[in-house]
C-alpha cells in the first residue's frame, strides 16, 4: 500500500518535470505549428549550466535557478533568431529539420565542453524525508512541485493579463488573423521561445538534482518525453500538456512498479503510439477536422533535379568497381565500405522521407531488425550468411512496415514523432527480450560475410560485395521510381488529399514504400552485423537515423544518385580532412542546418 | 417521370456541422445522368463543404448520398474515385513536383488494370512486383494511358501540350487549373464536380473554360458545378441551386433563380457578391 503512494508521488513529481518541457513545446507548437526537437537540448544545457553554478560557482539555490533560466532563455532566443526566423517563408519540412540540426549541434557542444561522462549534480537541499501517509517525501520533491506550480501560475498570468501574452494567444488561435490585427509575430515567437527555453532549462536542472546525475544522453530522452506528454495532451494545448505530463509520469511510475525499471520508456512510447493512433489530436481535442486546402508543393522545396548523363554514371560506377585493383590503401576501402552501407540506408530513407514524404527519424530501427535477424539466423540456425542477409531484409520490410503502419494516418511532424518513438520501442524491445535477443549482452561471434560457401574476409571482397549490393538496390529503386508507383508515391507526398481523391490508398502505397525501403535498410543492417561480428541494442541508434537523414537532404530528397553521393561525401570528407570522431556529429548537424537554410533541395535536387 | 429515371446522384438531408456552425444544413439535391446543376451562393455558404461530403473527404453528420442508386454516404475518397466520381479543388491541388503528364496520369490511376491485379491480400505485393518487372501488358497499358493523356491535353489547345514535361509548380495559375481538369477527365468520370473552375481567370480564359465545360456536357458528362460567375452559370446549367448559410434557399432554372428576391437578398445581405452583381448587370 505504502509503496503505491510512493510510486504515485514519484509519478507526479516526474510528471511535473515533464510538464516543464512539454509546456514549452506546446507554446511553440501553438504559435508556429512546429515541434521543437531541440527542446531536450535546452534541457541538457540547463542541467550543465546548473552543474557549473552549483559545483563551480557555489551559487545558492534561488540564484542557481534564476541563472539557469536566464542562460537557457538566451539559448532559446538565439535558436529562434538565427535558426528558425530565416526559415519563416520556407517549405514546411525546413523548420523541422532545422530543430533536429540545432539539437545535434547543441548536444555535441555540451559533450565537447563537458565530456560525455556522467557527472553528479548535487541537490542543494537537505537530504531528509518526511513521512506522508504511507509514503515519504523530500524537500526536493516539494521544490519540484513548487517550481512546477509557480511556473504554471506565472505562465497563466502572463498569457491572460499581459499584452504580449494576449498576442501569443491570438497568434496561436489564428496566426494570419493575428498578423492582420497588427500582432508582431517575431516578438511573439521570441517570447515563446524564451519562455519555453527557460522552463526547459530549469527542468533539466531539477532532474539532474533529482537523480544526482547528468549526462548528454538526457537530451533525446527529454525531447521524447516532452513530445509524448505534449501529444497526449493535444499539440499546442498548454493545459493539456500539463495533464499529459502528469499522466505520463504516473503511467511510467506504475509501469516501473509492476515490470521494472528497464520498461520505463517502453510505456512512454507505447502511450504515445496508442494516443497517436486513437486520438491523433490528443486526449482533449474534439472535432475531426478536415485539413485546410494548402498551396501546392509546399512540403518539400520544388526544384529541378540535376540531370546526370548515363555515361557519367557508368564511368563513376566503373571507377569504383575497379578501385580495389588500383594501389589504394585498405583504409580507403574500409571508408568506402562504410559509405556503401550508409548508402543503402540512405536509399531506403530517401524513398520513405523523400519520395513519399514520411520523414522517418527512427530509420536505424530497420537496420537493427535486419541485423538481428541475419545474425540470429546464421548463428542459431546456421543459415548461410547470404540467405540470412536477404532474410534480414525481408524481416525488416515486413516487421518495419507493420510497426510503422500506425503512423500512416498521420502527417508531417507527427510522422517524425511516431517513427522516432517506434524506433525507440524497437531498441527497447531488443534490450528487454532477452530470450531471443540476448538483451544487454548483445550478440557476439556473428559469422563473417560469405557467399556460396566462400568467406569474404579481405577488405577487397567485402568492398566488392557491399558495392554490388548497393548498386543493385539503387538500380531497383530507380526502376521503381520510373514506374507508376514512383509517381503515385510522389503524388501522395505532394498532396495526400488530392491523391486520395484520385483513388490512391495511403495505406497501400505507404506500405509499399516501407516494404521496399525496409528491405534495403534491413540488408544494410544484415551486412553490418556480419562485418562487425558483434551487435547490441545500441549499435544502431538515433544518431545513425539522423546521419542518414542528413545524407538524404544533402543528396536531394528522393534522389537515388544523390543518396549515394551524399553517403560518400558525409563518410568520406571527414576522413579526407581527418576530422576527429567526436567533432563529426557536430559537423553533420551544422551541414544539416546550412543545407536547410541555403540549399534545401540538396546537391542534386529533389525528385 | 422523375420516378422512372433514378437520378445519378441524389442527396437527402445532408448536414455537416463544425462546432456551432452548420456549414451544410439539410441539403436535398437530384442530378440526372447527363445533367449539369450549378450551386451558387455567397462566400461561406457551404458549397465546398457540400462537395467534400459528396466526394468522401468529409463525412456528414446526418443525411444520405446516393450514387447510381447505391448508398455511398461516408465511403472513403479512394472508393468513390473508383466508382467514377472526380473533382477539382477550389484553391487548386495539383501535385507540384510532378510533371503535367504525371499529374494527369494520376487521374487515370483508378483505371490501371494490368499493373494492379484485383487480388486480395497479396494484391499490393503483386503491384510492386509488376511495377519492377514490367511485363509487356503493363508497358502497353502505360503507353495507352500516355497517349490518352496527350489526347486530353490536346483539348486545351496549345496551353498544356508544350509543357507536358514541366513540373506543375512552374505553370501559371490558369494552367494549373487546367491540369486539374485534365486530371479529372483522365479518370473517365461518371460524375464530375468542378469547384470554381474559373476562379482567378481573366475573361478570355473564362470563356475558354466555359466552352470546354459546354463541350463536356454535350458529350454526355454529368456535372455538378460551383461557380461565382453567373453569366457562365446561366449559360450552362440545367438547374441552379442557391445556398446560403448552409441551406438551400432557391432552386430552379437560372433565370427564375436569378430574380428570386431571397437570392438577391442573400447576396446583397452579405455584401460579398461583387463578382456576382457585375456579372448579372452585364
Ligand atoms: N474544416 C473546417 N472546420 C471548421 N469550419 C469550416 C471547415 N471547413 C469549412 N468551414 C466553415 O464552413 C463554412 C462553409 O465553408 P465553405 O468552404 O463550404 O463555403 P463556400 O460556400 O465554399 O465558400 P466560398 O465561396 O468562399 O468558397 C464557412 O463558414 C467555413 O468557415
Ligand atoms: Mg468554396
Amino acid at each position: 500500500m505504502s509503496s503505491w503512494l510512493d510510486y504515485t508521488i514519484n509519478g507526479l513529481i516526474v510528471g511535473n518535470v515533464y510538464a516543464l518541457v512539454a509546456v514549452g513545446l506546446a507554446l511553440i507548437f501553438g504559435v508556429s505549428r512546429l515541434i521543437n526537437f531541440a527542446q531536450g537540448s535546452i534541457y541538457l544545457v540547463g542541467a550543465y549550466i546548473g552543474w557549473v553554478a552549483v559545483v563551480q560557482l557555489h551559487t545558492p539555490l534561488p540564484l542557481t535557478i534564476i541563472f539557469v533560466a536566464v542562460v537557457a532563455a538566451l539559448v532559446g532566443l538565439i535558436i529562434e533568431r538565427f535558426g528558425l526566423r530565416p526559415l519563416q517563408n520556407s517549405v514546411r519540412i525546413a523548420p523541422l529539420l532545422a530543430t533536429i540540426g540545432i539539437s545535434f549541434v547543441l548536444d555535441q557542444l555540451v559533450m565537447l565542453t563537458f565530456s560525455p561522462n556522467p557527472r553528479a549534480l548535487p541537490s542543494q537541499l537537505p537530504d531528509v524525508r518526511f513521512q506522508v501517509g504511507g509514503g515519504t517525501i523530500g524537500p526536493l520533491d516539494l521544490l519540484i512541485a513548487g517550481v512546477g506550480i509557480s511556473s504554471a501560475v506565472l505562465l497563466f498570468v502572463f498569457l491572460r493579463y499581459s499584452k504580449l501574452g494576449w498576442a501569443v494567444r491570438a497568434a496561436s488561435q489564428d496566426r494570419d488573423a493575428a498578423m492582420q490585427m497588427g500582432v508582431d509575430v517575431n516578438r511573439v515567437n521570441q517570447a515563446v521561445f524564451g519562455i519555453a527555453a527557460a522552463l526547459g532549462g530549469v527542468s533539466g536542472l531539477l532532474v539532474g538534482m533529482y537523480y544526482n546525475q547528468i549526462d548528454t544522453a538526457m537530451s533525446l530522452q527529454a525531447t521524447l518525453k516532452g513530445v509524448v506528454a505534449e501529444v497526449v495532451g493535444g499539440a499546442g494545448n498548454v493545459p493539456g500538456a500539463v495533464v499529459g505530463s502528469l499522466l505520463l509520469g504516473l503511467v511510467e511510475s506504475y509501469g516501473v512498479a509492476v515490470f521494472g525499471t528497464s520498461y520505463r520508456n517502453l510505456f512512454a512510447f507505447l502511450l504515445l503510439v496508442v494516443v497517436l493512433v486513437l486520438r491523433p489530436n490528443g486526449l482533449f481535442a474534439s472535432a475531426r477536422q478536415a485539413p485546410p486546402e494548402p498551396l501546392t508543393g509546399t512540403f518539400i522545396a520544388p526544384s529541378r533535379p540535376v540531370r546526370i548523363p548515363r555515361w557519367a554514371l557508368l564511368v563513376a560506377a566503373a571507377v569504383f568497381a575497379i578501385l580495389p585493383l588500383l594501389p589504394v590503401s585498405f583504409y580507403v576501402l574500409q571508408t568506402l565500405i562504410n559509405a556503401w552501407l550508409l548508402g543503402m540506408l540512405a536509399l531506403s530513407l530517401t524513398l520513405v522521407a523523400g519520395t513519399i514524404g514520411q520523414v522517418s527519424l527512427g530509420h536505424a530501427a530497420l537496420l537493427a531488425i535486419g541485423a538481428y535477424t541475419s545474425a540470429l539466423l546464421s548463428l542459431t540456425l546456421s543459415v548461410p550468411v547470404g540467405l540470412a542477409i536477404i532474410a534480414g531484409g525481408l524481416m525488416s520490410a515486413a516487421l518495419g512496415t507493420i510497426l510503422i503502419s500506425p503512423s500512416f494516418r498521420l502527417r508531417g511532424h507527427y510522422v517524425s514523432i511516431a517513427t522516432l518513438a517506434i524506433g525507440e520501442i524497437v531498441s527497447l524491445v531488443i534490450l528487454n527480450w532477452e530470450s531471443v535477443t540476448r538483451g544487454p549482452i548483445g550478440i557476439s561471434g556473428i559469422p563473417p560475410l560469405s557467399l556460396f560457401g566462400y568467406d569474404l574476409i579481405s577488405p577487397t571482397s567485402v568492398y566488392w560485395f557491399s558495392f554490388a549490393v548497393m548498386v543493385v538496390l539503387a538500380l531497383l529503386q530507380a526502376r521503381l521510381l520510373s514506374s507508376h508507383l514512383g509517381r503515385s508515391f510522389r503524388a501522395i507526398r505532394d498532396d495526400d488529399v488530392a491523391a486520395r481523391a484520385y483513388g490512391l490508398s495511403l495505406n497501400r502505397y505507404k506500405s509499399l514504400a516501407f516494404i521496399f525501403g525496409g528491405f534495403a535498410a534491413g540488408v544494410s543492417g544484415g551486412i553490418a552485423a556480419h562485418l562487425y561480428s558483434y551487435i547490441n541494442h545500441e549499435t544502431f541508434n538515433t544518431q545513425q537515423s539522423i546521419l542518414a537523414l542528413t545524407v538524404v537532404i544533402l543528396g536531394g530528397l528522393g534522389n537515388v544518385v544523390g543518396a549515394i553521393v551524399g553517403a560518400v561525401a558525409l563518410v568520406g570528407l571527414p576522413e579526407v580532412f581527418r576530422i576527429a570522431a567526436e567533432y563529426r556529429i557536430l559537423i553533420y548537424g551544422i551541414v544539416l542546418l546550412l543545407l536547410v537554410r541555403f540549399r534545401p533541395q540538396g546537391l542534386l535536387g529533389t525528385i | 417521370m422523375a420516378e422512372a429515371h433514378a437520378p445519378l446522384l441524389s442527396l437527402r438531408g445532408l448536414t455537416r456541422r463544425f462546432g456551432g456552425l452548420t456549414a451544410v444544413d439539410g441539403i436535398d439535391l437530384d442530378l440526372a445522368k447527363g445533367g449539369l446543376v450549378s450551386i451558387i451562393g455567397p462566400n461561406g455558404a457551404g458549397k465546398t463543404t457540400l462537395f467534400n461530403l459528396v466526394t468522401g473527404l468529409d463525412r456528414p453528420d446526418a443525411g444520405e448520398v446516393r450514387f447510381e442508386g447505391q448508398d455511398i454516404t461516408g465511403l472513403s475518397p479512394e472508393r468513390l474515385a473508383g466508382r467514377g466520381i472526380a473533382r477539382t479543388f477550389q484553391l487548386g491541388r495539383v501535385f507540384g513536383n510532378l510533371s503535367v503528364m504525371d499529374n494527369v496520369l494520376i487521374g487515370a490511376h483508378t483505371r490501371l488494370r494490368a499493373v494492379k491485379p484485383a487480388v486480395p491480400v497479396i494484391g499490393p505485393l503483386l503491384e510492386l512486383g509488376l511495377a519492377l518487372l514490367r511485363p509487356s501488358s503493363v508497358k502497353a497499358e502505360e503507353e495507352r494511358l500516355r497517349e490518352e493523356v496527350k489526347a486530353i491535353l490536346a483539348r486545351f489547345g496549345e496551353r498544356l501540350l508544350p509543357r507536358i514535361d514541366q513540373p506543375a509548380y512552374s505553370l501559371s495559375y490558369a494552367n494549373r487549373r487546367r491540369v486539374e481538369i485534365a486530371r479529372a477527365l483522365a479518370l473517365k468520370p461518371r460524375l464530375l464536380l468542378l469547384d470554381e473552375p474559373t476562379a482567378g481567370m481573366n475573361p478570355s480564359e473564362t470563356a475558354e473554360m466555359q466552352a470546354l465545360v459546354a463541350e463536356l456536357k454535350a458529350e454526355g458528362l454529368t456535372i455538378l458545378l460551383i461557380e461565382h460567375k453567373l453569366e457562365m452559370v446561366m449559360r450552362l446549367s440545367d438547374r441552379v441551386i442557391v445556398m446560403d448559410e448552409g441551406q438551400k434557399i432557391a432552386e430552379g432554372p437560372g433565370e427564375e433563380v436569378r430574380n428570386d428576391p431571397k437570392v438577391i437578398e442573400a447576396y446583397l445581405g452579405h455584401g460579398l457578391s461583387g463578382t456576382a452583381e457585375q456579372e448579372s448587370a452585364a
